[in-house]
């Protein structure tokens, strides 16, 4: 009985711990997350501003460095790793990001269909008075 | 004394006579990081909405000729100043700074006040170009999208004078470092889901 108590109470401790150390990050980690965001932002925004590839790249470029922010500020503003709550947060996340691809991955794919095979000819409405 | 009872009456044992020690607030970290993830959810169906309707121009104006990247960038950088503004207050929250805590907090909210003053402008003038959510399925989805993350702000705004309210006249006790952990999450959540915003429509619409 005693014992289990003890077990229990070391791992209540162990998880208050995880939670604390996750919980507030520190001066370092905010710095780097928001030097690395402030130019994960501004590359961007040249790129679209200035225009120095094609469309095509850009547009591929500048959603790269949207994921890789936002894998930024998962990691240095809010403090994600496996640890925080016993792992249950990364696993709600997770299981999020598995939703989500399935949901825009389907809707896209579904309405790119259904408008091409749906649409009727072109009919440029630009044109019409 | 479990084991007595256990052994007169068997059914006794699927009882949960100890119940597990749940100390105040124990889940609520937890509790709300999965709120955010189902918040996540709804943003996650406005972009599907947005770049499933984002080309349905019905012969109005485009993102070309509606969007201002300058008033964008400001915008972001009014945003994500506000995050790293609202770091400092969490660190100080955990040295038990409370003036410090409230400076920081202030300044955050200057800056939502700031994100949000920029966008209304820019909501009113696209009124004003005619460009209405009823104009064309872009500009629904478009103010749908754009307007549900504003009005996040917004909340988040009222949040956070609330706290300052409380942390000011109850001080950094473990309920209210326990809101201000809960908004940090929502206020970063935000900035996250911003970027998703300015990279997909702005930014992808300046490219269209």
């Amino acid at each position: 009985m005693s014992q289990d108590h003890d077990t229990q109470h070391g791992a209540h401790s162990h998880g208050d711990h995880a939670h604390d150390s996750g919980a507030h990050g520190s001066l370092r980690d905010y710095v780097i997350g928001f030097v690395l965001s402030v130019v994960l932002t501004a590359i961007p925004f040249w790129l679209v501003m200035a225009r120095p590839l094609s469309g095509e790249t850009t547009a591929l470029l500048i959603m790269a460095f949207a994921v890789v922010q936002v894998v930024v500020h998962m990691i240095y503003f809010l403090h994600m790793n496996g640890k925080v709550e016993g792992g249950w947060t990364m696993t709600a996340l997770v299981f999020t990001i598995i939703i989500v691809v399935i949901m825009m991955a389907g809707s896209l794919w579904v309405m790119y269909h259904l408008n091409t095979n749906m649409m009727p000819p072109v009919h440029d409405m630009r044109q019409m008075p | 004394m479990q084991s007595n009872t256990a052994a007169a009456d068997p059914t006794a044992r699927y009882y949960d006579l100890h119940e597990h020690d749940h100390p105040e607030g124990g889940s609520t970290m937890l509790g709300f990081w999965i709120y955010l993830m189902s918040d996540c959810l709804i943003f996650a169906i406005l972009f599907a909405c947005y770049a499933v309707l984002g080309g349905n121009l019905a012969a109005g104006p485009g993102p070309k000729d509606l969007f201002d990247l300058n008033l964008i960038a400001l915008n972001t950088a009014m945003l994500l100043f506000s995050s790293i503004t609202y770091g400092f207050a969490m660190l100080a929250m955990a040295r038990g700074d409370k003036q410090k805590v409230l400076l920081w907090l202030g300044i955050t909210g200057l800056f939502g006040l700031a994100f949000l003053s920029i966008e209304l402008y820019e909501f009113q003038h696209m009124i004003h170009l005619g460009a209405t959510p009823q104009r064309s399925a872009f500009l629904s989805a478009f103010f749908t999208l754009v307007g549900t993350h504003g009005l996040h702000v917004t909340f988040g705004l009222i949040w956070l004078v609330t706290l300052m309210v409380q942390v000011n006249r109850f001080g950094l006790k473990p309920a209210n470092q326990r809101r201000l952990m809960c908004l940090s999450l929502f206020w970063h959540f935000l900035d996250v889901i911003w970027i998703g915003v300015f990279t997909f429509v702005y930014l992808m619409g300046m490219l269209r």
